[in-house]
């Protein structure tokens, strides 16, 4: 399932020679600095996968982490070592980046265990229609149709402060089940981090469906925004 | 140190400087001028009569070349550096700078200067060199690996140019860090802190802000914004426009047509912005070309509602970066301000209202002359890269990419790839196909900024997977890495993943040289090549050696000669032969210490000089420099070039 240090090949250290496994940063006989290891970005910071994190103890290994292997401490040192730390810090910040923030972590997670999911952060799949969750149809119907009338009022330099009182509350109540379905996903990472196979199969389909639809919130209550804040 | 030093510089709109880590202090290394600044201005010379390519002064110098020559001289050119043809024009509107004609689109832009043409990244070359060799000069020692900043809100191509000028200038550019975070780092040297840090950096031509979080030596930026379009030249350009309109307006006189009163006036104006930051009020009194004379009060109160619109747009990059760090300004524990125009009181109180400072109690940091405090950073930065330094091995900068990076995806929409604000290096890994049967070739186009459309966005790169295997469409799976690196610029690999192959890909940049274009503008100089140094240094040593040979030859002639007893004068002629035999051979180390030999020997010579000609308040100098002293009193001994070398 994952690649973890006992799945890991064995590699020698360029510079030592004696072999280690793959997914280590420094070998462990000489000390020296590795080409980009293979493993997954929690075994960067040596953790098993899970999504309930130390934060804190997080933020020390990456400080930690990046002291030895920041590109600043290799500036006058040999082309392979540099070209290694250039790419292992960057493995480095990928993964705290993921890590650290609990949506790309999760959804990071998920993909590892192969679903497949949009992306939060990308406009690729922004537009979407097919992944409108059923419950919601009927209302974004009716929100788009009142988005369109006030674009076209903007435009138009009118005022309706009915439609604007009204998509004003549209956006409190997407807001509010934004805020469920944080909820619920972090509900669900306590299943997986204490389940078996089983609960954790469940739990991530669970997490597939609310992650969809927590990104269709958020777009929607940004569309409202760009709207109301025009 | 085998290496050599590694310096840090400044590179900047107005000033630029160069400083080194003394010990555990960082300082900056003066000119041969004695002055910290070396004004960012390049100056073609006049072409010399048998027509060979003409000098490039920099600096002070060429700064007064500016009312004389205006179309030979070249100032901020920082705001040309990595920008388009469509870019520079619109730079241009407030510039007196002559583009050259037969630039295309899509080329680097070059200037005109006299007879020459040049690329922006060469003039910065140019003042990159003055720099290097200021700081040679001072160590005695060839510089060759330098840490130069540039604005935290440069992108991609900007970034690129600044390193290419120094490449052109003979220093290895061994990072590019940024110049609010390079202040963090000079305020933060020493001091124990923790907490999170603002830094407002409003200079010549760019403004930046950023959040830093500081814990156990480390220096983690949280965010990052700014403007590279706004700073004191904007302030000046605003004073200066003004006094023109009123001039064409009340004396009929339209100075524009005038390029050099152009620039005496925009002198003026800058001199008002300055002493507006303590008085109240500033005067305009300018002679014009008709005699007439354009006189003007300036209350700092309309000065302050003139500037008010170029100071309000520091306040969308304030709160942007705020946000994105996820802080509201309580949690600002300290502001540090950069960069000259901070000087400005209405600045300051911008700054303390956006950060709630006074409500809190707080000021902000403002310890470090705002002109050094850039430059004292990049010497840290250089010491930390350096890492053989214990004042700065515990310290650590992690900083970040100030724009997305994405790729233009179908209908023109940008789908971001990087985010603004990753912590660099930072790598992305995207997956291409093909459309139709057999197709060998993917384009891809890489754009950087915020905006929605790509078109909106800065272009970075286009380029062309090629050599897929031919497949059936969709079947070809090309592996793309981006990578940004730690100096915050762009690289790219590809791999197609069925068959194995690396595909071969050629980067082109939207804008900017290619590696033979930079390689062939490497500026010609004595620089480039260790023994070219040492060379320079044999030739200045030969120099200094006839300076004070010249001196001593005339010395019989002087009434102070026979004040001397016998074995003084024996001594002098002893020195004077050893001078001339060390100055016949190769060994500049050999001729200075002679030098330095017959300079001591006619030290008491000096002495009687000076008795004779002046008063004794001069008595212990050595002839070196009372002939300096007495150059305009008396007919000197000898006025030698001063021996810098330590």
């Amino acid at each position: 399932m994952f690649k973890t240090l006992d799945s890991a090949v064995p590699v020698a250290c360029w510079a030592c020679s004696i072999g280690h496994n793959d997914s280590t940063l420094f070998c462990p006989h000489c000390s020296k600095i590795q080409p980009p290891p293979g493993g997954d970005y929690f075994s960067v910071f040596g953790i098993e996968p899970k999504l309930n994190l130390d934060l804190a103890a997080l933020e020390h290994e990456f400080h930690r982490l990046s002291r030895r292997l920041h590109p600043d401490r290799f500036a006058r040192a040999q082309e392979n070592e540099k070209e290694w730390s250039l790419a292992d810090t960057a493995l480095l910040n990928d993964a705290y980046r993921t890590l650290k923030d609990p949506l790309r972590r999760t959804e990071y997670l998920l993909k590892l265990l192969g679903a497949e999911i949009g992306e939060e952060n990308s406009g690729k799949d922004r537009k979407d229609p097919s992944r409108v969750p059923a419950d919601l149809l009927e209302e974004v119907f009716e929100l788009n149709m009142q988005l369109e009338e006030m674009r076209a009022n903007r435009k138009m330099d009118e005022e309706d402060p009915a439609l604007e009182a009204s998509l004003a509350s549209a956006k409190d109540k997407f807001d509010g089940m934004l805020a469920a379905v944080d909820d619920d996903l972090r509900g669900e990472w306590e299943l997986w981090d204490a389940g078996g196979a089983a609960a954790r199969g469940a739990s991530q389909r669970k997490m597939v469906a609310l992650l969809d639809r927590r990104r269709y919130l958020s777009n929607l209550v940004r569309d409202v925004n760009e709207v109301l804040g025009a | 140190m085998a290496e050599g030093r590694v310096v840090g510089i400044d590179l900047g709109t107005t000033n630029s400087l160069v400083a080194y880590m003394e010990g555990d202090a960082p300082v900056v290394i003066p000119g041969a001028d004695g002055s910290n600044l070396v004004p960012s201005v390049v100056a073609l010379d006049p072409m010399p009569p048998n027509g060979s390519r003409p000098t490039v002064t920099v600096g002070n110098s060429a700064r007064k070349a500016l009312i004389q020559t205006p179309e030979r001289v070249i100032y901020s050119v920082k705001r040309l550096m990595g920008r388009s043809l469509q870019e520079v024009h619109d730079e241009l509107k407030l510039f007196p700078f002559r583009l050259a004609g037969d630039v295309e689109e899509g080329e680097v832009p070059r200037i005109q200067l006299g007879e020459l043409r040049f690329t922006p990244p060469e003039i910065s070359a140019y003042i990159l060199r003055q720099l290097k060799r200021n700081a040679e000069r001072y160590f005695g020692a060839p510089v060759t690996q330098a840490v130069i900043t540039v604005p935290a809100y440069f992108n991609d191509a900007q970034r690129q140019a600044t390193k290419d000028a120094g490449r052109m200038a003979g220093l290895e550019v061994l990072r590019l860090v940024n110049e609010p975070t390079a202040a963090a780092l000079a305020y933060g040297l020493n001091r124990a802190k923790e907490g999170t840090i603002a830094v407002y950096d409003l200079g010549g031509g760019t403004f930046d802000i950023s959040i830093l979080k500081l814990r156990d030596g480390i220096f983690e930026v949280q965010s990052t914004n700014g403007d590279t379009h706004l700073g004191g030249d904007d302030i000046d350009n605003l004073l200066l426009a003004i006094a023109l309109d009123e001039i064409h307006a009340e004396h009929g006189v339209d100075l524009r047509l005038h390029p050099g009163a152009v620039q005496a006036v925009r002198k003026a104006a800058i001199e008002a912005k300055i002493r507006l930051s303590t008085e109240q009020v500033a005067h305009f009194d300018i002679e014009l070309p008709n005699g007439d004379r354009y006189q003007r009060e300036i209350p700092r109160d309309v000065f302050e509602l003139l500037i008010e619109p170029v100071l309000a747009r520091t306040a969308g990059p304030c709160k942007q970066a705020l946000a994105d760090a996820g802080i509201t300004p309580e949690q600002i524990d300290e502001v540090v301000l950069v960069g000259g125009s901070t000087r400005i009181p209405a600045v300051r109180e911008l700054v303390d209202e956006l950060f709630h400072l006074s409500a809190r109690g707080k000021k902000p940091h403002i310890e470090l002359n705002p002109d050094e405090v850039v430059a004292l950073g990049a010497a840290v930065q250089a010491d930390i890269l350096a890492g053989a330094s214990k004042s700065t091995e515990e310290m650590l900068l992690l900083d970040v990419t100030p724009l997305s990076l994405g790729i233009e995806a179908l209908g023109g929409v940008v789908a971001r790839i990087i985010q603004r604000n990753s912590t660099i290096p930072a790598s992305a890994t995207e997956h291409f196909t093909t459309g139709v049967d057999g197709q060998t070739n993917v384009a891809i186009h890489v754009v950087q900024g915020e905006r929605e459309m790509a078109a909106d966005c800065r272009s970075l790169a286009r380029f062309d997977l090629k050599g897929i295997p031919p497949m059936s469409a969709g079947l070809p799976r090309i592996e793309v890495k981006f990578l940004i690196d730690a100096d915050g610029i762009l690289h790219v690999s590809a791999r197609e993943q069925r068959s194995g192959k690396a595909a071969e890909i050629e980067v082109k940049p939207t804008y900017g040289l290619t590696d033979e274009q930079v390689e062939s503008m490497i500026l010609d100089s004595f620089d480039n090549a260790e023994s070219d140094f040492a060379r320079r240094l044999l030739i200045e040593a030969r120099n200094e050696a006839e300076t004070i040979l010249a001196a001593v030859e005339r010395a019989p002639l002087s009434p102070a000669w026979a004040q001397l007893r016998g074995e003084e004068q024996s001594a002098i002629t002893t020195a004077r032969d050893r001078l001339f035999q060390a100055k016949a051979g190769e060994d500049a180390a050999q001729i200075r210490e002679a030098t330095l030999a017959l300079d001591q020997a006619t030290r008491r010579f000096a002495e009687l000089m000076m008795e004779a000609a002046v008063s004794s308040a001069l008595r212990g100098k050595t002839m070196d420099s009372a002939g300096e002293e007495l150059a305009e009193a008396v007919t000197a001994p000898h006025a030698m070039a001063p021996a810098e070398f330590k």
